[in-house]
């Protein structure tokens, strides 16, 4: 027996509503329109219909390239993120020593702070210690930077899971080493799951502080931003749709994943943001 | 509680007292009829309660009158006028809710004070009445603390106050005392019952406990499935109950399912004569409405059989016997405590006290 | 439970990185803000003009204070937007209200390029929009202001951000509890009374977080500028970088990074002190 208040009729909260959703989705909508009109990015209304642009897309070399690079620099980086972020976290939920509460700020404070000052210091950083600017220097950067990601995503992981779980693990004779791979890492799971595809979706994207850490080989959002300095063509716009697809493509696995190993039982649990 | 006269409510000066009327009231929810056809008068100053297991669709009755759902058919009038077409905010009726639905950022006095606030009172009419509500539940002296320092007893009193000081008409609630302990639960039973009496205005209470239905109510109502199973005084839907299930849900019975066959009534190895129409029967039978025949004796008003008592359930006042008089047919039987009792006894019950129910 | 070695095991690794790479450069670029810039090359000569620049130099202070305007329109527009949607979405939607919240996240999965792109070829001269008015004969002349303005800048980071709002507050909706909404009702108040005096206080913790990431955020963009800003545009971020590139002062670059530092840590403080003492249980 439903024991809530029925929903009211809102009209001009609705309406507001489904203007505040167009203007979300608009932008995007016309970019991905317009990356397939032959007369180019502007004007209205798109005339004629050409799939030209993704052909000039697909035999961009240096767009392949750079997305390769992004693809290496995403994977490690979900890598070292993951790693350390996990032993924040776990440091954090289990471990106390001095100065604990200043480490859990300073770590969160990549998230919030603007990435040019990320960039800019470990730019200084690197010229300081004499390395030269190059992928390495991106990968360090986003490495960095999204270890604040993997934390709290894993420290919110660590603080649901029932801790009697590894106390009857060590009961039943496992040493610590045992438990953590076999009781706490399959876990936390669903976490690690969603912490490295945001970690990989950010690396990918990551302009702010890429922009400072560059060398001569680009990643994409660099390359793209290369290119619209020299001016706009509609090719942008295809591989713009393209990485929305993309993300959107990874939205649905992460919501499959997450529903499929969960139940429904328990995904109304998770419902509650 | 103590209630000043400047207390009483403007109740309707309806002197048939009749405050709330509900007319063939139903509720549907998708595909379930949670009320079927509900009519119920509750007249001015009285007590009523609820009564029903889970399911059964009180809670939704109370909702409906609150203004929280609406019908899917039917009406609700109050004092004359229709209620069922305001929204809630506008009725002359307040809800203590079961989880008492407090305002966390708001102190005691300002959460009394909150339905007074809205309806632009003159600050000063405010303080003088919220003291007077906080007074009636011996809350005054917590007049300034945030809802999350209190004990759950003392969140239901500032719940009652902040209802009660807007003089509603009508005070519906929610089964307000299920999420107390047991020994909070009987203090405010009584308290909530002197209180009522006093200030005079109609409680609607929900619940699910029977005793406390019958201890508190002027009367209840048995509702069952969405539909109503009795409405009356607790005394008289105790002593007769119109149905098995009533018999069964109010108090504990012996129900005696059997047939009257040319004015004998027989329910397995009980027989006794009854002038009513031939065809299948069930009577209620109240424990404590059998005694021992001590002395072998038997009015012609009475019934007198054999058993064999099978278990003896000590209570303190009483005993709990239960008494196997036929073959397979079990009796309870309360007596007064008297000492253990075994092996075959002679019992007897007045033909009177087997009520007829129907099924 | 956990012994000690396990202890220094997970909370030395992260300690050691963060120490390095993160507090380093943050020294670093701290020591550097001290410094100068002679002939072309970075001196260690210790002193405090570059603060004194920062403050003094009118270019400065005129992009500093239009970048605390463009941070705090796209924060009010961003809760204007946001805060409405979070509140239908959470007293209104019925039974589309888990597809109607994975929709609003969805962009936010979005490269922000993709999507500052995608502004730039709306607003601009021969953009989508221009077309669009010219089409319909509103406008004979492309409009000039929409394009390489402030206002394109509010207008993109307004897109980018709503979404960042709309999640906290949405949380902090959800959390109030029903009956509190039935019982504001049961005691006289309508939904415009209700919503002011008891589901906006409540959720004011989560307005305040949206609202401080939205202008934390900006406040340190250049990038938006760089794509839709123009020349009237520029924010102090832009300031930074190009102090950082053509027009080589790394010590002044630093020095202003370190104030949008301080102002970023101290909003943030300010930020927590107020959620605390406006969350409620």
């Amino acid at each position: 027996m439903s024991s809530a208040s029925p929903t009211r009729r809102a009209p001009f909260l609705a309406l507001y509503s489904v203007l505040v959703f167009a203007f979300i989705y608009l932008p995007i909508v016309v970019l991905v329109v317009y990356s397939f009109n032959r007369e180019g990015v502007g004007g209205f209304p798109p005339r004629h219909f050409t799939l030209n642009w993704y052909a000039q897309l697909l035999a961009d070399g240096s767009i392949w390239d750079s997305v390769l690079n992004s693809l290496f620099v995403a994977a490690a980086s979900v890598v070292l993120s993951l790693t350390l972020g996990l032993l924040a976290a776990l440091a954090l939920d289990r471990a106390t020593f001095p100065g604990k509460a200043l480490f859990r700020r300073f770590v969160l404070l990549p998230l919030i702070l603007p990435g040019l000052i990320t960039g800019l210091s470990l730019l200084m950083f690197a010229v300081f210690a004499g390395v030269q600017l190059s992928l390495i220097t991106v990968f360090f950067g986003h490495g960095t930077a999204l270890i604040s990601v993997a934390t709290t995503e894993l420290f919110a992981g660590l603080q649901k899971m029932d801790c009697a779980q590894e106390e009857a693990s060590l009961d039943l004779g496992a040493t610590p080493w045992q438990t953590f791979w076999r009781v706490t890492l399959p876990n936390l799971k669903l976490s690690l799951i969603a912490a490295g595809l945001l970690i990989f979706t950010l690396s990918m994207d990551e302009i702010a502080v890429t922009f400072f850490l560059i060398g001569r080989d680009n990643t994409l959002p660099l390359e793209i931003w290369g290119r619209l300095r020299r001016g706009i063509t509609p090719e942008i716009n295809a591989v713009s749709t393209l990485i929305f697809a993309v993300s959107v493509a990874l939205i649905v696995i992460w919501y499959h994943v997450r529903t499929r190993s969960l139940g429904t039982q328990a995904q109304e649990l998770i419902e509650r943001p | 509680m103590s209630a000043s006269a400047a207390n009483s409510p403007e109740q309707a000066s309806n002197s048939t007292g009749a405050l709330l009327e509900v007319h063939g009231v139903a509720k549907r929810f998708g595909s379930s009829d949670v009320l079927k056809n509900i009519s119920l008068d509750i007249a001015s100053g009285e007590f009523l309660t609820l009564l029903g297991e889970s399911g059964s669709g009180k809670t939704t009755l109370l909702r409906l009158i609150a203004g929280f759902e609406q019908p899917t058919s039917g009406e609700i009038w109050m004092s004359g006028e229709r209620l069922d077409t305001l929204p809630p905010y506008k009725r002359r009726v307040n809800t203590v809710f079961q989880q008492y639905a407090l305002f966390p950022h708001l102190s005691v006095r300002d959460n009394v004070a909150y339905g007074l606030r809205v309806k632009n009172t003159p600050a000063v009419e405010i303080s003088g009445r919220v003291e007077e509500a906080l007074r009636m539940v011996k809350m005054q002296d917590f007049a300034g603390a945030r809802p999350s320092k209190l004990s759950g007893g003392q969140q239901q009193r500032v719940a009652l106050a902040r209802a009660l000081v807007n003089r509603p008409q009508l005070l519906l609630l929610d089964e307000p005392l299920s999420a107390l302990d047991a020994n909070l639960r009987m203090q405010m039973r009584s308290e909530l019952k002197s209180l009522q009496r006093e200030i005079g205005i109609t409680f609607l209470f929900v619940t699910h406990d029977q005793e406390e239905a019958m201890a508190l109510s002027d009367r209840v109502a048995l509702l069952r499935n969405g539909a109503l199973e009795q409405v009356a005084s607790p005394r008289e839907i105790y002593a007769r109950p119109a149905t098995a299930y009533t018999a069964q849900f109010i108090g504990q019975t012996n129900l005696l399912r059997g047939e009257i066959l040319r004015g004998i009534a027989t329910c397995g190895v009980l027989r006794w004569p009854l002038e009513e129409a031939d065809g299948p029967a069930i009577f209620s039978l109240r424990p404590e409405a059998i005694r021992l025949c001590a002395d072998g004796k038997r009015q012609t008003t009475e019934v007198k059989f054999n058993g064999a008592v099978r278990q003896q359930l000590y209570g303190g006042a009483t005993e709990l016997l239960e008494v196997e008089c036929g073959p397979g047919q079990f009796l309870r039987v309360r007596l007064p405590a008297s000492g253990p009792i075994t092996g075959e006894n002679e019992f007897v019950f007045s033909i009177a006290d087997a009520i007829r129910v129907q099924e | 439970m956990y012994s000690r070695a396990y202890k220094s095991l997970v909370s030395v690794p992260p300690l050691l990185w963060v120490a390095l790479f993160l507090l380093l450069p943050y020294v670093l670029m701290f020591a550097h803000s001290f410094w100068a810039v002679q002939q072309g090359v970075i001196v260690h000569h210790w002193n405090l003009n570059n603060y004194k620049t920062l403050f003094a130099k009118p270019l400065y202070v005129e992009v500093l204070f239009r970048t605390m305007r463009i941070a705090a329109s796209v924060t009010c527009c961003s809760i204007l937007l946001g805060y409405p949607l979070a509140y239908f979405l959470s007293f209104h939607a019925r039974a589309r209200k888990e597809l109607l919240y994975q929709l609003v996240i969805v962009p936010l999965w979005v490269s922000y390029l993709v999507r500052g792109y995608a502004w730039k070829t709306i607003l601009g001269s021969d953009g989508v929009l221009n077309g669009f008015l010219q089409y319909l004969h509103i406008t004979h002349e492309p409009v000039a202001f929409l394009l390489y303005s402030p206002f394109a800048v509010v207008l993109m980071l307004t897109h980018i951000y709503t979404p960042f709002v709309f999640l906290p507050i949405y949380a902090a909706l959800e959390h109030i509890p029903r009956p509190l909404v039935e019982a504001s009702h049961d005691l006289g108040a309508n939904s415009f009374q209700t919503f002011f005096r008891v589901i906006l206080p409540l959720s004011m913790p989560g307005l305040l977080a949206g609202a401080t990431f939205a202008f934390l955020l900006t406040l340190g963009d250049f990038l938006a500028p760089l794509l839709v800003g123009g020349p009237s545009g520029t924010m102090i971020a832009n300031v930074v970088q190009s102090l950082f590139g053509a027009a080589f002062d790394w010590p002044l670059g630093a020095a202003i990074s370190v104030f949008i530092l301080m102002l970023t840590i101290s909003l943030l403080f300010l930020s927590e002190i107020l959620e605390k003492r406006w969350a409620y249980k």
